[in-house]
């Protein structure tokens, strides 16, 4: 009898307790519209409190970023920070300098290196995997990529030292490059953003409506017209999400960075020596001995804050793009 | 091919269904040689078409005509939009879908396998049931298809003359270089039209092109492929038998075979005929009681 007892199992007729569990069954049906009620309240607050966290973190981190910000510019000039082609923070005496500079040319150097690997090789790997493959392979490779996405971005550091740059670089392509280069981060950090730029766009690619596709053929348009003239610029606002979030994860990688390009600003065309970003500076300035408050210690805040901008800048002008050539269909 | 055919008939008879009467109907049709028509464009033959193993449409063969419009009735899930897209290659896009039988155009046949698709679809445009504008601007929807064929002639002739020919140029020749999207459904429609025209085909094929608007812009489409067929063949799919009656030269009524305890749904060519007659003495009892509305 054990099924009995459960409100909403009430008996078909003729049982007398029916009526008793039909009640039952009303009453606790009030009552779970209470419950429900108070569960969609529970929701929306823990929502709204969960999205309001959110929002005081990012707050409290641009408020953290800006003030300590702030504090190095009394010491450091806007102009030197900027315009000055130094970058020796840490050294003592007259050979300090506080030039930005080589570290974002390094940032925006490597994240060009890395984006002249991905772009192709990931676009193409999107285009193939959305409009050529058969579900079969797509059903496979799909899921291979989405797991190089999610290596940690430390063993790429390492692969990068340890394998590319002596085996690949230096023995298969006998190219001169020391222990620590930017040619072995750059192209390794193209590889680590492969895969999301590849998965976005075949996100995108394959949302664009069959129908469209028909009406190409339909007109005696090749399967590559059809492709290049039709899909792609349907997609473009998707691809173009994909390449700033590529381009955004390049911008802001430590790891790679600080482990196959070395610690060394260089403000150089030069691959073969080696580089540092703006994210590999703040990661290794934090875990040296520099004295909490100091010029040096600032540093890190003032160059966050610049690549915090950067970042925000390039995200804003993928918006107004994403925007402006977004097609919405039914 | 045969052989597949002969799979087909066992089929029939595993159902158990009234094969007696169905003979007799064929023998019926083949004599009244309603089938063939004079100068045919199309000339089907025994012509199926397989859904990853099932069957969708089966043993359809008939001609259509030049310079004619061509309709498609009949219920839903009988096979006519299926047997349309044959017509064109359309099929081919469809991963599992195969054709049987012989599809003749200009008595060559299309699936022979010398032949390109990308030519069949050049010559034979094809105009969908719901408007698919590529997001575009209206100007870049009709260049479109030169452009990609690799026309050299002057382009804004080519899309005036291709919009003009659609009765579309006095709506929209102050705003070619807006977006398709912002047309009405049935501008949208016509303007597929116009894209397909502007690649000078030989016939257009129309999947239910006017399900998706309302009666007026039903009606300027009609009469635009009433104007059409001096220049193209037309063969329209169409769920509404008034727009057939009031457009189409020759119908064709299609009906659905319910197999295997109704998992399996075949359509079938019942009759195909002038129009007048399909509406007025149709010879098969199934068209009468579509086309009088007591089924379907």
């Amino acid at each position: 009898m054990a099924g009995s007892q459960i409100p909403g199992f009430s008996g078909h007729g003729g049982d007398p307790a029916s009526a008793l569990y039909r009640t039952r069954t009303r009453r606790s049906a009030g009552a779970q519209a209470i419950k429900g009620l108070l569960a969609a309240a529970a929701v929306r607050g823990g929502g709204g409190a969960a999205a309001l966290l959110s929002v005081l973190t990012t707050t409290g981190i641009v408020i953290t970023l800006a003030s300590e910000a702030v504090n190095f510019f009394q010491v450091v000039g806007l102009a030197d920070f900027f315009f000055d082609t130094d970058w020796a923070p840490l050294a003592g005496g007259d050979s300090q300098a506080f030039g930005v500079v080589p570290l974002i040319w390094s940032t925006l150097y490597l994240t060009g290196i890395g984006l002249i690997v991905a772009v192709p090789l990931g676009l193409g790997v999107g285009i193939y995997l959305a409009e050529y493959a058969s579900p079969r392979v797509r059903r496979i490779l799909k899921p291979l990529i989405e797991i190089l996405a999610g290596i940690p971005t430390i063993v790429f550091g390492y692969f990068a030292l340890t394998f590319f740059t002596p085996t690949v670089l230096k023995d298969i392509f006998s190219v001169d490059v020391s222990v620590f280069n930017g040619l072995s981060a750059g192209i390794i950090l193209g590889i680590l953003v492969l895969p999301t730029i590849a998965s976005v766009s075949e996100d995108s690619l394959s949302a664009v409506p069959q129908s469209l596709r028909e009406g190409a053929f339909g007109l005696g348009a090749a399967k590559r017209q059809v492709v290049t003239r039709v899909v792609f610029p349907a997609a473009l606002s998707g691809v173009v999400a994909a390449l700033v979030l590529g381009a955004s994860r390049a911008v802001g990688e430590t790891v790679v960075i600080l482990v196959a390009a070395g610690n060394t600003p260089n403000l150089t065309f030069d691959l073969t020596v080696a580089h540092q970003n703006m994210a590999a500076f703040i990661a290794n300035t934090a875990r040296a001995d520099v004295s909490q408050g100091g010029v040096a210690y600032l540093t890190i805040f003032a160059v966050g804050t610049t690549l915090f901008v950067m970042t925000l800048l390039l995200n804003l002008v993928a918006i107004r793009f994403v925007r402006k050539y977004r097609q919405v269909y039914e | 091919m045969s052989e597949r055919k002969r799979e087909g008939e066992g089929l029939e008879q595993a159902a158990g269904l009234d094969m007696g009467t169905r003979l007799e109907e064929r023998d019926e049709r083949a004599g009244a040689d309603a089938e063939t028509v004079d100068e045919a464009i199309f000339s089907l033959s025994g012509v199926g078409v397989t859904y990853s193993g099932a069957q969708a449409v089966e043993d359809v063969s008939f001609g259509l005509a030049t310079n004619e419009i061509t309709a498609f009735i009949g219920p839903s899930g009988c096979g006519k939009s299926t047997l349309i897209r044959c017509l064109n290659r359309m099929n081919d896009l469809i991963p599992g879908a195969e054709v049987e039988g012989e599809v003749l155009y200009h008595d060559q046949d299309l699936y022979d396998p010398k032949i390109d698709p990308v030519q069949v679809r050049k010559r034979i445009g094809m105009v969908f049931q719901k408007p698919n504008p590529f997001p575009k601007s209206i100007y870049d929807n009709i260049a479109f298809g030169p452009k990609v064929l690799g026309v050299k002639d002057d382009m804004d002739e080519t899309v005036e003359r291709a919009l003009r020919r659609a009765s579309l140029w006095d709506e929209v020749k102050d705003r070619l270089k807006s977006n398709a999207f912002g047309m009405s459904g049935g501008q949208q429609q016509r303007l597929c039209i116009a894209r397909a025209l502007a690649v000078s085909p030989d016939v257009i094929l129309m999947d239910e092109p006017c399900s998706a608007l309302d009666p007026i812009s039903t009606g300027r489409i009609e009469d635009l492929m009433l104007e059409l067929k001096q220049s193209y063949s037309i063969v329209i799919v169409t769920h509404n038998m008034h727009q057939a009656a009031r457009v189409s030269d020759r119908t064709a009524f299609f009906t659905v075979d319910l197999r295997a305890g109704e998992s399996q749904r075949v359509g079938k060519l019942v009759e195909f005929a002038p129009t007048e007659q399909i509406f007025t003495s149709p010879r098969d009892r199934r068209t009468e009681e579509y086309v009088t509305g007591k089924f379907g």
